[in-house]
């Protein structure tokens, strides 16, 4: 620890723990914030996409001739004209950039066109003719995985095999693919420089990662390729992985004029990868107060046919079995395995929430076989601070206020709240056949990147005539991180004016990936660390004791002003690191995780027996934030992650037959509307000791784990069924 | 095919757009009248994300024909503050931490404005059957209710 010179830091306005109002709020509210889709350049082309209608095919023939024949066009691009490396891919590089010789997934891009409007862009990408021999989709992951064509395996082994309880309780669950659906679809600009470089303005959650898959592909030196940070309508993992982004460059530089792409809806759901399906066997075995002996699981997650990050969805997924609770004996299996359903990969609560729903089913299980109430079963099991995760051994060193979290939800009063009937405005449900059900679920996850990833932040913190001015390439995606950063620098400065700007890939190192919960913790942590170093020098070098919005005081007077120091031009940039993190050993051991969080949800539901149509009236949660930065952004993760939750549980779901996905609109794919949204009460449960800004944890993806399982666990309590899928669809009830 | 000159009133001005394929009227009012703020979301009404005002209905200008405007007036989220000032809906949505990623505001504000011309003091069934065709993704709802419960209680 370095020492601070710092005397005191005077209060500041808009600083942590208050929730000061957006700085984006008015420029959104207006209409004028600017996003992807509403950039425009002069001499502006648009680009469009050719796809694949086959899931798997040979590609036999290309013909592009029909596609240059329309007026207006300026390019029809192939596999051919992609300079540098074919394939891309976040963690692995195995997805081709232009399909050329096979397509592996409905919708896989084939060819890409430049055209002088989007209209004749579209023409011209159906216009490409391509030859298929139509092959067999592969569609089974059970299959795939007999074949043994996999992404990754997982093996835990931790404890006694043989190790045996005397109740015993088995299960098999299944979760649907869900859809990010962020409203926003993938769009960008890419301007060309003149000098052979490109410029390019797309959604995002990781600027400096699209960039350097940009650069690979079109085979330039990283200092042509400049990405920047632009306005993005909501990600929740959609965008970690590249889409359009190679192929903007690709156009931009190959026409030498800006080309600008929008996805519609339709192809929004093939542009992007999605929430893994999952299989899972489990079984737990307890003693006869109900605490864990053994658990045995088996994890089956569907990649489709790229890796994207299946590899990291798949472990959480192992390393999260078991969820909040201590178990000495533990013994997974999992694969990820390759298909030719669509491609899938993050989504907020990556693995954690597939396995939540069957580890939180297993625990009603032995709840019921021993007559003893939900809430204490999960008690007398909870993991503390101090104790070893149930798979992988790692000691838990961070606060984690399981027990807070059970006791919070066993004492918040359920409301009588009186709903409408389940089935809406079709009135439908006749009262005698609706049953309340109440369940509860807690859900545990990693915060930040795991398993010896170098994961780290760069952020900046200048003094200017506007006050300290963050710089920084974290991506905003919605969730307030422009807020709450801007908050940091105000307390940890003591200057109440202060900014967030965004800056593009050569003007600051990464900030990381605008996932896993991990923004305001890791570039958090950047801002504290450079505000605190900045604080200190200024104060050292000009002989004061604090600092304040009219400058440097010393005994409560002013002796330098502030406009003096911004003239003298101080900055400071600093990378921070969250505490390292370890591979596996061949049996899944070791320090892997940086830190945790945990966080519970009871849900009442209302459920028409007769028709299978159900209502969740509310569901209240504890969650364990660390410390609330922004209690009123963090209400906001809450309630939005909740109710992409209750999705999840109750309505959200791809079907695909075949490998081609039969609902890629929202008409079809139901999203939770206003009169679908619960009630909810949100207990935030602080406590320090974790190593982000002022003890802060990650808040983004906790409310989205458990709050599934416990609409879930509310429809088991109400019909007696098992209800061993998500979403519960009317059939599952009432049939 | 010949292009149509459509007339009509755009946020209080006169305005016209040359409509030669069949065009939304988002189209006309994002690509032509360079007014993004109505936003493309899902293209068939689902979402509400590009809600205007034609004449006095609230409508999603994704499945309004651009060529069936002429004469009409339509009023989109650019004209919903009194010049620089947020009107009370977009008062009531920024202090109550109603805005996350954004895209669903503009259409927001234009279908809660709507409400509150025609019904100053809403409960909130009324809150949330008017805002039925707005989805958000981002904020669960909770805090658009509470920004209008509030309106509703200070109107």
């Amino acid at each position: 620890m370095t020492t601070r010179s710092a005397k005191r830091v005077s209060p500041v306005r808009d600083g942590v723990g208050s929730s000061p109002l957006r700085p984006d709020g008015v420029p959104k509210l207006r209409g004028e914030f600017e996003y992807a889709q509403d950039l425009t350049a002069e001499n502006m082309l648009w680009g469009a996409t050719s796809r694949s209608p086959h899931p798997h095919a040979r590609i036999l023939s290309v013909d592009i001739g029909p596609a240059l024949a329309i007026g207006g066009v300026h390019a029809v691009l192939l596999a051919d004209d992609v300079p540098g490396r074919a394939l891309f891919g976040l963690e692995h590089p195995d997805q081709p950039v232009l399909a050329s010789t096979k397509v592996n997934y409905w919708g896989e891009p084939i060819a890409i066109v430049a055209a002088e409007d989007e209209d004749t862009a579209r023409r011209a990408a159906d216009a490409v003719v391509v030859e298929y021999e139509v092959l067999e989709p592969d569609i089974d992951p059970e299959e795939a995985d007999a074949q043994d064509d996999v992404f990754r395996r997982m093996k835990i082994r931790r404890g006694d095999p043989d190790a045996a309880g005397s109740v015993v309780v088995e299960g098999v669950y299944e979760v649907g693919m869900q859809d990010q659906a962020p409203l926003g679809t993938e769009a960008g600009l890419a301007v060309p420089d003149g000098h052979g470089g490109v410029d390019l303005h797309a959604t995002s959650q990781f600027v400096h990662v699209d960039q350097e898959q940009v650069v690979a592909s079109l085979g330039l030196r990283s200092d042509q390729v400049r990405a920047h940070p632009t306005g993005v309508g909501g990600a929740f993992g959609a965008r970690e992985d590249v889409n359009l982004h190679i192929h903007l460059c690709l156009l931009a530089l190959h026409t030498g004029q800006p080309v600008k792409m929008v996805y519609d809806r339709s192809e929004s759901f093939t542009g992007h990868v999605h929430r893994h399906p999952a299989r899972m066997w489990y079984r737990h075995e307890a003693d006869d107060r109900g605490r864990l002996v053994k658990v045995e699981a088996r994890v089956l997650l569907d990649g489709g046919a790229y890796a994207s990050t299946t590899a990291a969805v798949l472990a959480n997924a192992c390393y999260f079995v078991v969820g909040p609770y201590n178990c000495d004996n533990v013994f997974v299996d999992g694969a990820g395995v390759r298909t030719n359903n669509p491609p899938c990969g993050a989504m907020r609560g990556f693995g954690a929430v597939q396995v939540c729903i069957a580890y939180e089913a297993q625990m009603d299980k032995l709840a019921e076989a021993l007559d003893i109430d939900p809430l204490e079963i999960r008690r007398r099991n909870a993991l503390h601070r101090g104790d070893p995760m149930p798979t992988t051994g790692q000691i838990i060193d961070t606060p984690l206020p399981v027990i807070d979290v059970i006791d919070s939800l066993a004492a918040m009063p359920i409301p009588d709240s009186a709903a409408t009937l389940p089935g809406g405005s079709g009135l439908t449900t006749e009262k005698e056949h609706v049953r309340r059900g109440v369940g509860y679920a807690l859900g545990l996850k990693n915060l930040g990147f795991s398993e010896g990833f170098d994961d780290y932040a760069q952020a900046r913190v200048r003094i200017t005539d506007d006050g300290a001015v963050v710089e920084t390439a974290a991506i905003e995606v919605g969730q307030g991180l422009v807020t709450v950063m801007a908050q940091i620098a105000r307390s940890a400065l003591g200057i109440s004016a202060a900014e967030v700007r965004h800056v593009d890939t050569s003007k600051i190192d990464s900030a990381g990936s605008t996932s896993a919960s991990r923004q305001t913790q890791v570039s958090g942590g950047a801002v504290l660390e450079a505000s605190q170093n900045l604080r200190d020098r200024i104060l050292v070098h000009h002989g004061g004791d604090d600092l304040s919005d009219d400058g440097v005081l010393s005994e409560g007077e002013v002796i330098v002003p502030m406009a003096v120091l911004a003239a003298e031009g101080w900055s400071e940039t600093v990378t921070f690191r969250h505490p390292p993190t370890f591979a596996p050993d061949p049996d899944g051991q070791g320090t892997l995780h940086a830190d945790f969080a945990v966080a519970g949800h009871r849900a009442v539901v209302d459920v028409d027996t007769e028709l299978g149509l159900l209502t969740v009236v509310r569901v209240d949660t504890a969650q364990d934030v660390g410390k609330a930065l922004n209690p009123e952004s963090i209400r906001g993760q809450i309630e939005g992650g909740i109710l992409q939750g209750v999705g999840l549980a109750v309505m959200e779901e791809i079907i695909t037959e075949d490998g081609v996905i039969r609902n890629p609109n929202f008409t079809d794919y139901l999203l939770p509307t206003i009169l679908d949204a619960p009630d909810v009460e949100a207990l935030l449960i602080e406590e320090d000791g974790s190593w982000g800004p002022f003890g802060a944890k990650g808040v983004g993806e906790p409310p989205t784990i458990s709050s599934t399982s416990a609409v879930l666990a509310a429809v088991r309590q109400a019909t007696g069924r098992e209800i061993p899928r998500a979403p519960v669809r009317p059939e599952d009830i009432a049939l | 095919m010949s292009a149509l000159i459509i007339n009509f009133t755009l946020n209080g001005e006169p305005a016209n757009a040359r409509v030669l394929a069949p065009l939304s009227l988002l189209d006309v009012l994002r690509d032509q009248l360079e007014l993004p703020g109505s936003k493309n979301a899902c293209e068939q009404g689902e979402c509400g994300s590009c809600s205007v005002m034609l004449d006095d209905e609230l409508v999603c200008s994704c499945l309004v024909m651009a060529g069936d405007i002429e004469g009409s007036r339509v009023t989109t989220v650019e004209g919903m503050a009194n010049g620089r000032v947020l009107n009370a809906v977009q008062q009531a949505m920024h202090e109550a931490g109603a805005v996350q990623c954004g895209f669903c505001t503009p259409g927001i504000v234009v279908a809660a404005t709507d409400l509150f011309e025609a019904n100053p003091k809403p409960t909130t069934d009324e809150i949330k059957e008017a805002l039925a065709g707005n989805i958000c993704r981002c904020t669960g709802y909770g805090a658009i209710i509470r920004a209008f419960e509030d309106l509703a209680g200070t109107t």
